[in-house]
């Protein structure tokens, strides 16, 4: 008895450290597979960058080109949608905090949170109908409007959760002062949330930075410096999509090289925020 | 004074509120121009739209049966993959890792999803589908070439191929919220089992048994994720709408359908089709992650920690 209950004993034992080998195994692949393919767009991209390709316009194949107008645009974009997202996620935000508590707080959380999740493709559709068939063109007020869109829940949910964290003893204290609700809201609330509120907003536009399919048919695309938003613009994701799918070697290697830039911004932003909230987090 | 302030505080609120409405505007207004925009085709194949197997725009023939297949094989392939692999690294951070080795694999997994979707597709295009090609499909066809899951022409451009990067990018999102789901399974379980003898892993068991609505709603997310994931599937999956046992052949999703097509639909019925397509898609996205929510939600009632 003692000694089968002592085989059993090992057998248990084995099969624990198995499987606690198998999850680090995980762990370690899912690392190795992230690393992998970051190592290979550096090594790809910086093969084929030169500042002459940070300034160009896409040209014909074989006489070289870049992908300056599409960082512009990407740029122009990304700061419309930025400039009309913010303010709204982030009020949205201190509503759901602040005031959020009743049903229409739950209701609009819930679909601020399946709004995250749906595709931004279906985002494209919708202002192709509302914005690009009514003016008969993209535009890169189109792209931007996109853009916003997807922004404003992500930003709204992620302010909501920075406020929520500010302790209420914070604003006992001013109400107990004699300040109005939206002073203590405004005035004291909100600064001891910016922080939060502040990296919030910048993954945000990281994620936004990234984006090409609600864009494909919003902003289109365009082979030249474009400074008007209500014409079709370029974007560094969509002119990924194009060197990439495009049948010759020389714009394989430009994808490389834009995807290198892109994924430089992104990473930047994430390493960044990670480093400015080390420590609270 | 007083005066002021509440006449502030009216201002405010009301200045809040129309921000907060934004949201439930967005999600109406998405419907209704998107019901508007695919009358056409509602009106005129009804059900049989979902149901025809034939995808033919210039001759005004459209069944959306090839790429709801594609999206579900696909995502099936994806969950396949992902979820034992985000299962084991959700496990080994917060079970096994100590917190210094779990809180820098937490923030590259995370990094993971920061990549966007078109670096994906290229990396797919240049370095997946040829791994696939060479090595990994081959493998399976020498193997296991008797099924017809893993018969025909080997191109790298398929089906598999797409899974598998379907896979990559919701394993981020599906190792965070079981992550989060385990974390809140109280220490007092694992401290019980613990001194009843079990051993780490039995103990590990009893803790995923416990989480296991929770883990059910991140597999659901993550088929959310899966379903309208777009530019890295539009890029690897071939976009041949067709329906095929092999995971070789090339494939559509109604996502990739999307994204190739849009542009170039002129035609008022055919632009109504995918539009319809979308609308389509947007349902099931919405529906599948009100579903995702629901169950892990369950999971922090039922151990009553309250989630912000």
């Amino acid at each position: 008895m003692a000694e089968t209950n002592s085989q059993n004993h090992g057998r248990r034992k084995l099969v624990s450290s198995v499987m606690t080998t198998l999850t680090a195994a995980c762990a370690v692949f899912v690392v190795a597979v992230l690393l992998l393919i970051i190592s290979y767009i550096a090594i790809r991209g910086f093969s084929s960058i030169s500042v002459q390709f940070l300034i160009d316009t896409p040209k014909p194949v074989g006489e070289g080109g870049g992908i300056g107008n599409a960082i512009l645009g990407s740029v122009m974009m990304t700061a419309l949608a930025a400039v009309i997202g913010l303010p709204i996620g982030v009020l949205a935000g201190i509503y759901l905090a602040e005031f959020g508590n009743n049903w229409y707080g739950n209701v609009v959380r819930f679909l601020a949170d399946t709004l995250v999740g749906v595709p931004s493709i279906i985002i494209g559709i919708f202002i192709y109908t509302l914005i690009v068939v009514p003016m008969g063109r993209q535009s890169g007020l189109a792209g931007g409007l996109a853009l916003a869109l997807i922004m404003i829940p992500i930003v709204a949910r992620t302010t909501e959760e920075m406020i929520r964290l500010v302790p209420d003893a914070m604003r006992e204290g001013a109400l107990a002062l004699g300040a109005p609700q939206w002073r203590v809201t405004w005035n004291i609330v909100l600064p001891a949330a910016s922080t939060g509120i502040a990296t919030g907003a910048m993954l945000a536009i990281a994620r936004i930075t990234g984006e090409t399919a609600p864009l494909l048919f919003t902003a289109l695309n365009s082979r030249f410096y474009n400074f008007y938003l209500d014409q079709p613009m370029s974007s560094l994701t969509v002119q990924i999509f194009n060197y990439a799918t495009g049948p010759f070697e020389v714009e394989h290697a430009m994808a490389w090289a834009a995807t290198l830039i892109l994924v430089g911004i992104i990473l930047v932003i994430n390493v960044l925020v990670r480093f400015l909230t080390r420590k609270r987090f | 004074m007083a005066k002021t302030g509440t006449t502030g505080d009216k201002i405010f609120r009301t200045v809040l509120l129309i921000a907060v409405s934004i949201i439930p505007l967005i999600v109406a207004a998405i419907i209704y121009m998107m019901v508007q925009n695919s009358l056409p085709t509602l009106q005129r194949f009804g059900v049989g739209f979902l149901t025809g197997r034939e995808w033919i725009p210039a001759q005004e023939t459209f069944g959306a049966l090839p790429f709801i297949y594609g999206t579900i094989v696909s995502s099936v392939i994806a969950l396949i993959i992902s979820v034992p692999l985000s299962l084991g690294i959700a496990i080994f951070l917060v079970e096994q890792a100590p917190k210094n080795l779990a809180k820098p694999i937490s923030f590259m997994v995370e990094l993971l999803a920061a990549i966007p979707s078109v670096v994906y597709g290229l990396w797919g295009i240049f370095v997946l589908a040829p791994f696939v090609r060479d090595y990994l499909g081959a493998f399976l066809q020498k193997y296991l070439g008797f099924l017809p899951l893993f018969q025909g022409r080997l191109t790298g451009i398929g089906m598999l191929t797409g899974g598998i990067i379907l896979a990559l990018m919701i394993i981020p999102i599906l190792t965070a919220v079981v992550r989060d789901v385990l974390e809140v399974v109280p220490v007092t379980q694992r401290e019980a089992a613990l001194a009843l003898g079990a051993t780490k892993w039995e103990t590990t068991k009893v803790v995923l048994g416990n989480a296991a609505s929770g883990i059910a709603g991140a597999v659901v997310l993550g088929l959310g994720r899966a379903i309208g994931e777009t530019m890295a599937v539009t890029m690897v999956i071939g976009n041949s709408p067709q329906i095929s046992a092999s995971v070789f052949e090339p494939a559509y999703t109604i996502a990739s359908v999307l994204a190739a097509n849009f542009a170039d639909a002129t035609e008022k019925i055919y632009l109504s089709a995918l539009i319809e397509m979308g609308l389509v898609l947007f349902f099931v996205t919405f529906a599948v992650n009100a579903l995702a929510k629901l169950l892990i939600i369950g999971v922090s009632r039922r151990n009553g920690v309250a989630k912000a």
